[in-house]
C-alpha cells in the first residue's frame, strides 16, 4: 500500500486510481481492413472502402491483431477466453464513418489478469506491488478531425479509422501518480517486449484514459472522473496530482465531485470538463452481426504462447541469480526493449572475445551499458555517431580493459575517439599510446625513481604509516603519465617497501 | 440429371404464340416427366429436345417469353445471338415505363455483355452458365460506374466504384445488366410503395379490375420485371420474404438460399445477420442455374459459407420418394384466406403426387417470430444505416449555419422515407439501454426458439410445405396506413430467414380473382436441392403458365 495522502485543509485524503490503455496493435493492415497502419501519412491515403463505411462494405477479422491482443494477454498471465465476439458501440461523429465503433463489450478477448510494479524507493515506491487487470479487448481507432484547416468546416482524416486497438483495463488498484506512472511505464515496456504495441506515446500508439477518486482513508470509494487520452507517463502522473487536489478542495469547499469525462491541457497542467454523466451516450451496444464469434484453438493458443519472448519480470529475476547483477541494474537494464538487447549483445559479444563465461563478466559489461558508454555518448553529444558502437567495438575495449591492457580512463578515451571515428579500438590503443604499461622493469625504474625521491615517506610508511601506501602509487602513475597498470604498480610497491 | 442429347433451342413463328409456348409448357410438366417435344412443336430446350428445322425470323416477344436455360442454350446454339436477346429485352424495359420496375435502365451495359458473349461464341470459347442472359439487377447491389440508390433519397447519385461479388460471379457467367430494378427503400417493406422512386406496379390485374396491385416487396421491381417479361430473371434480397413475398405475388419463382450461401458484400445492409442474396426467375430450373452462378464462399464476407457450391441445376429431381414433407399446424392461422388455404391444401397432393410422404409437424413458437423481427430487423437497421451521414458521400443536407448534429439531422430527415426512419427509431428504441433486454435480447432468444422449433421439425421431415403469404397480391395504398397489417403479411416467411433456412415460392395457380398464388418449400440448412426438388414437384404440377395481359 502507497503511503502517499493528500494533505486537505480538513485531514488527510487518499487517492484511487484505475487506468484504460489504448494501445495500438502492432500489424500491417488494420483491424477489419487491409490498409496500411503507417504513422504520418498524408491525409486519407490509408482507407479502404471499408475503413470509409461505402454501402454494402464488411469487416474481416485481421487474425494478426487477434493474435497480438491474446500473446499481450498472456504476458500479463491473464485469462484468455476462447470465446469472444464483437460488439457495435454506436455514435455518430465525422471521424467515425461506419457510424459505430466495433469494440467487444459483452465477451472480450481477454480476462482477469496482472502486472507487477517493482519497488522503487526513490520513485516513491515502497515495495513490489500488483495491479490487477480487469480485461482486454480489442476495437477499431476512429479518424481524425481538423478544425484548423478552414473558417467554417472541419476536415475529416480516416487514415488512423479502423486501427487495431487493445483497451487495456485496470482494476481501480493504484493509490499514487507513482504507481500509476509505474504501471503505465511496465505495461509499455510489456507491450514492447511482445511487439505487441511499439508503444510511442507521442504518435498516439499509446494513451490513457485516467480514473481518479478520492476518499478518506477506510472510506469507500468516491465519485471517479475520467480524464481521455493522456499521452505519456509524466503526464498521467500530473493528471492524477492535479485531479486528485482539485476534487480534495471541491469536497473541501461543499462541493461534489460530478462523474464526469475531463481533458487534461499539458499546458496549464490542468484538467477541465468536456462532458457530463448526464450528456454521456447511449451506446446501444448489440453483437455486431457482420461477424461471427472469434473462437480460438488449442493449436493457436500454444502458438501464441510459443512465440512469447522472456518478460521483464522473468528476464530481471535471472538477471539477478544468474548474471550476479544488482537488484537496480537489473532493473533499468530490462526496463527498455532497447537496454536489454544490446546489454544481452554486448555480453555475448565480451564472453567470446574472452573465451569467459558470460555471468563472470555480467557486472562489467553491466557497468559499461549503464553508466560509462552512455556518459560517453552523452559528453561527446553531436559529435558521437552511434552508429560506431557496435557491440564487436565495445568488447575489443571491454577486453583489453579485462586483460589489463587499457585502464578505465583510457576505455573512455578510445571509445570516444571509435565514437567520433568509427576506428578500430584496438588501433586506437596502439596509435594513440592509450595502453597501460605493465613492463615490471620499466616499471621497476620509475617506482625506484619514487622512493629515491621520497625517502623521508618511505621510513615513515615502514614506521608502520599504512597509508601512505596510496601516495607511492599516485607518485608512481604521475611518473608514468598514467599508462602504468595500477596493479602492476602495486605489486612491485608492495615487494619494495616490504 | 439425365444427360440430354442435344439442348438446341429455336423458335419459329409458331411458338411465339404465346398459347402455343404456354401448352407445351404444360405439357411438359405433366406427369413430372420431361419428354420430347412432340405434335409438331418445335421443343423448348427445358424439354430436353433435338435441334430441329427452325424458321429466323421472329419478333421480340418471343425472345422476351424465354427463361435463363432456353436462353442459354439457344445463344449456344447458335439459334439466336445474345445481342438479339439483350435488345428485345431493353425493348421490353423501355415500353414498361408504366410499371416503374427500374429506377436505372442499363441498355449500353446489356448489349456489351451481350456482345462479349456473341464474340466468345464466334472465338469457339467455352460459354459460362448465364451466357447470354440479361438480368434485372435489385438496385441494393452495388453496380460499379452505376447509380446504386437502394431507393432511397439518401443514396440517389451514389455510384459505387466496386461491384458487388453476387453480380460480379454473375457477369463471370455471362450474364448481362438490363438495369437496376426497384424496391422497398433499403429493402424496407412488403409492397414496393416505399421506394423513393416511386412505387411498382404489379403487371397482373384483378379480373375485371384496373387497380394497382403491389408486386411485393422488398423485392418488387424484380418480381414486376420478370413477371412483365422485362427480363428472364433479376437478382433479389431477402431479409424476411423479399424475395418469397414478391414471387408469390407476381406468379414467378425465387429462392432464398441458406443464410451464407450468397456473399452479402456490396449489397446496401438492412439486417445484416438475415440479409440473404437470391434469383427470381420463371421457373426452379432457372432459379438452380442462377443460384448456381451466385452463391458461393466470399473471403471478404465473415459471414460466408466456407462450403462448395453444389450443382443443383445437375442434381434437380421432381421424384420425392422416401422424401417427408412437413406441415406445421401453426401456420393454419387467422387471416389465412381461403383460396390460399386451398393453393395449400392442393400443394399437400401435389408432393404426395411425386412420391412424399407428408406429416404434421409443429413449429410452436411461430406466433413469436414477427415480434422477433421486427425487432431484430431494425435493431440492425437501425446500426446499418448510421453511415448515411452525409459526411463521405451521398446527401448532404447542410443548413445555413448548421453544425455537425444539424448536418445529420437535416441530411437523415431529408434522405429516408417514412418506412425507414420508422424503422430506425424502432431499432433505436429497443436497443436503447433499459430496454436492451427487454426486446432485443428477448428476440434473439425466441430466435433461438424458433430455430430450434425447425431444428426438431427437420428430426420427422426433409421439406416443410407452407403458403409464402397469407393472401394474393393486395391493393396498392390498401395497407400503407396501417404499418402493423403490412407486417403482417411477412407471417410465413419471416420463420426460415430467422432461422437461415433456404426457402423458396413456387406459383401453384391463379384465386378466383386471378391473381397468382405461391406456395413455400422450407428446407434444411445447407439443402437447397431438397428444396428445389420439392419446387420442382410443385412446378410440374401446378402446370402454372398464366401471365399477365399487358396493359402497360
Amino acid at each position: 500500500m502507497s503511503n502517499y495522502r493528500i494533505q486537505g485543509a480538513t485531514g488527510e485524503w487518499e487517492v484511487v486510481i484505475g487506468l484504460e490503455v489504448h494501445a495500438q496493435v502492432t500489424s500491417e493492415a488494420k483491424l477489419f481492413s487491409s490498409s496500411s497502419t503507417s504513422f504520418g501519412a498524408e491525409p486519407n491515403t490509408q482507407v479502404s472502402l471499408i475503413d470509409a463505411a461505402m454501402p454494402g462494405m464488411l469487416p474481416v477479422p485481421n487474425q494478426e491483431c487477434i493474435r497480438q491482443a491474446v500473446r499481450t494477454g498472456m504476458a500479463i498471465n491473464a485469462q484468455i477466453n476462447k470465446y469472444s465476439r464483437f460488439d457495435r458501440k454506436n455514435y455518430f461523429y465525422a471521424d467515425l464513418p461506419q457510424g459505430y465503433q466495433i469494440s467487444q463489450l459483452y465477451h472480450p478477448i481477454v480476462g482477469e489478469g496482472e502486472l507487477l510494479i517493482e519497488a522503487d524507493e526513490k520513485a516513491g515506491l515502497p515495495e513490489d506491488k500488483v495491479i490487477g487487470i480487469e480485461r482486454i479487448h480489442v476495437e477499431q481507432d476512429a479518424g481524425k478531425l481538423m478544425h484548423d484547416q478552414h473558417p467554417t468546416m472541419s476536415y475529416v482524416d480516416l487514415n488512423r479509422c479502423g486501427v487495431a486497438l487493445m483497451e487495456i483495463v485496470s482494476r481501480p488498484d493504484m493509490t499514487s501518480p507513482a504507481e500509476a506512472g509505474a504501471y503505465l511505464a511496465k505495461l509499455r515496456s510489456i507491450l514492447r517486449y511482445v511487439g505487441s504495441c511499439d508503444g510511442n506515446m507521442d504518435q498516439g500508439s499509446m494513451r490513457a484514459d485516467v480514473n481518479v477518486s478520492v476518499r478518506r482513508p477506510g472510506e469507500p470509494f468516491g465519485t471517479r472522473t475520467e480524464t481521455k487520452n493522456v499521452n505519456s507517463v509524466r503526464f498521467v502522473m500530473q493528471v492524477v496530482e492535479v485531479e486528485a487536489r482539485r476534487q480534495v478542495e471541491l469536497i473541501e469547499d461543499g462541493g461534489t465531485v460530478v462523474q464526469e469525462t475531463r481533458l487534461f491541457d499539458p499546458t496549464s497542467g490542468t484538467t477541465r470538463s468536456m462532458r457530463s454523466k448526464e450528456d454521456a451516450h447511449d451506446y446501444r451496444y448489440f453483437p455486431d452481426p457482420d461477424l461471427l464469434p472469434v473462437e480460438l484453438d488449442d493449436a493457436f493458443l500454444q502458438e501464441c504462447k510459443a512465440s512469447l519472448p522472456e518478460l521483464p519480470d522473468a528476464k530481471r529475476a535471472r538477471y539477478v541469480e544468474t548474471l550476479g547483477l544488482t537488484a537496480y541494474n537489473a532493473r533499468e537494464l530490462t526496463a527498455e526493449v532497447e537496454t536489454f538487447a544490446r546489454f544481452e549483445t554486448l555480453l555475448a559479444e565480451t564472453a567470446k572475445a574472452l573465451g569467459k563465461d558470460e555471468a563472470k563478466l555480467a557486472t562489467q559489461v553491466a557497468n559499461w551499458s549503464l553508466s560509462v558508454a552512455p556518459g560517453v555518448l552523452k559528453s561527446l553529444g553531436e559529435e558521437a555517431d552511434p552508429a560506431h558502437s557496435t557491440a564487436e567495438a565495445q568488447a575489443k575495449i571491454l577486453k583489453m580493459q579485462d586483460a589489463g591492457e587499457i585502464s578505465g580512463g583510457q576505455a573512455k578515451e578510445i571509445y570516444e575517439i571509435v565514437l567520433k571515428t568509427g576506428r578500430d579500438p584496438e588501433e586506437v590503443a596502439d596509435a594513440e599510446g592509450l595502453k597501460q604499461v605493465s613492463d615490471t622493469g620499466a616499471i621497476e625504474a620509475k617506482i625506484d625513481e619514487v622512493l629515491a625521491a621520497n625517502q623521508d615517506k618511505v621510513e615513515q610508511y615502514r614506521g608502520g604509516k599504512d597509508k601512505l601506501f596510496g601516495f607511492f602509487v599516485g607518485q608512481t602513475m604521475k611518473a608514468t603519465q598514467g599508462k602504468a597498470n595500477p596493479q602492476v604498480v602495486n605489486e612491485i610497491l608492495k615487494q619494495k617497501l616490504g | 440429371m439425365h444427360p440430354r442429347p442435344n439442348t438446341a433451342f429455336s423458335v419459329c413463328r409458331k411458338l411465339s404464340n404465346d398459347d402455343g409456348l404456354r401448352r407445351l409448357r404444360r405439357y411438359a410438366r405433366k406427369g413430372g416427366k420431361r419428354r420430347q417435344g412432340a405434335q409438331g412443336f418445335i421443343p423448348n430446350s427445358r424439354l430436353g429436345g433435338h435441334h430441329d428445322t427452325h424458321i429466323r425470323t421472329r419478333s421480340v416477344t418471343d425472345l422476351t417469353e424465354l427463361g435463363i436455360k432456353a436462353i442459354r442454350e439457344g445463344v449456344k446454339a447458335g439459334d439466336f445471338t445474345a445481342r438479339e436477346v439483350a435488345e428485345a429485352f431493353n425493348a421490353s424495359v423501355a415500353g414498361a415505363e408504366k410499371l416503374n420496375a427500374f429506377i436505372t435502365a442499363t441498355p449500353e451495359k446489356a448489349l456489351a455483355s451481350a456482345d462479349a458473349v456473341d464474340a466468345d461464341r464466334a472465338a469457339g470459347k467455352a460459354l459460362g452458365s448465364m451466357a447470354g442472359v440479361p438480368l434485372g439487377i435489385k438496385d441494393l447491389f452495388a453496380t460499379e460506374g452505376v447509380q446504386t440508390s437502394a431507393a432511397s433519397h439518401i443514396l440517389e447519385g451514389f455510384t459505387p466504384q466496386y461491384e458487388s461479388t453476387v453480380s460480379r460471379k454473375l457477369w463471370e457467367a455471362g450474364a448481362g445488366m438490363l438495369g437496376k430494378v426497384n424496391l422497398d427503400q433499403f429493402a424496407m417493406g412488403s409492397s414496393n410503395e416505399s421506394s423513393y422512386f416511386g412505387e411498382v406496379v404489379s403487371p397482373w390485374r384483378k379480373q375485371g379490375s384496373d387497380a394497382k396491385l403491389a408486386p411485393g416487396g422488398s423485392s418488387g421491381g424484380s418480381s414486376a420485371a420478370v413477371a412483365a417479361r422485362l427480363a428472364p430473371a433479376a437478382t433479389g434480397t431477402d431479409t424476411g420474404g423479399s424475395i418469397r413475398q414478391p414471387a408469390a405475388f407476381t406468379g414467378i419463382t425465387g429462392i432464398k438460399p441458406t443464410y451464407g450461401r450468397c456473399s452479402r458484400w456490396g449489397i446496401v445492409a438492412f439486417a445484416s445477420s438475415l440479409d440473404q442474396a437470391g434469383p427470381m426467375a420463371k421457373d426452379v430450373t432457372d432459379c438452380a442455374i442462377m443460384l448456381e452462378a451466385m452463391a458461393g464462399f466470399d473471403p471478404k464476407d465473415s459471414t460466408s459459407l466456407d462450403m462448395p457450391v453444389p450443382n443443383w441445376e445437375a442434381a434437380l429431381s421432381a421424384d420425392l420418394k422416401g422424401k417427408k414433407v412437413g406441415i406445421p399446424k401453426e401456420y393454419r392461422m387467422d387471416g389465412l384466406s381461403a383460396d390460399v388455404a386451398k393453393a395449400w391444401d392442393d400443394g399437400v397432393q401435389w408432393l404426395k403426387d411425386a412420391g412424399a410422404e407428408v406429416v404434421e409437424i409443429s413449429l410452436p413458437h411461430t406466433k413469436y417470430a414477427l415480434a422477433s423481427y421486427y425487432i431484430i430487423a431494425p435493431a440492425e437497421a437501425s446500426s446499418n444505416l448510421a453511415r448515411y451521414d452525409g459526411v463521405r458521400y451521398g446527401l448532404r443536407d447542410l443548413p445555413e449555419g448548421a453544425n455537425l448534429q444539424d448536418m445529420y439531422a437535416a441530411t437523415r430527415a431529408a434522405g429516408f422515407g417514412d418506412e425507414v426512419k420508422r424503422r430506425i427509431l424502432i431499432g433505436t428504441y429497443v436497443l436503447s439501454a433499459g430496454f436492451y433486454d427487454a426486446y432485443y435480447n428477448q428476440a434473439q432468444k425466441v430466435r433461438t426458439l424458433i430455430q430450434r422449433d425447425f431444428t426438431n421439425a427437420f428430426e420427422q421431415c426433409d421439406v416443410i410445405l407452407a403458403p409464402t403469404a397469407p393472401t394474393a397480391a393486395f391493393a396498392l395504398g390498401e395497407k400503407t396506413g396501417d404499418p402493423l397489417e403490412m407486417y403482417m403479411g411477412d407471417v410465413f416467411s419471416v420463420p426460415a430467414s430467422l432461422a437461415g433456412l433456404p426457402a423458396m415460392s413456387v406459383p401453384s395457380g391463379l384465386n378466383a380473382e386471378g391473381l397468382p398464388l405461391g406456395l413455400q418449400i422450407i428446407g434444411k440448412p445447407f439443402d437447397e436441392q431438397g428444396v428445389l426438388n420439392a419446387g420442382l414437384a410443385l412446378e410440374e404440377r401446378a402446370g402454372f403458365t398464366a401471365k399477365p395481359q399487358k396493359w402497360w
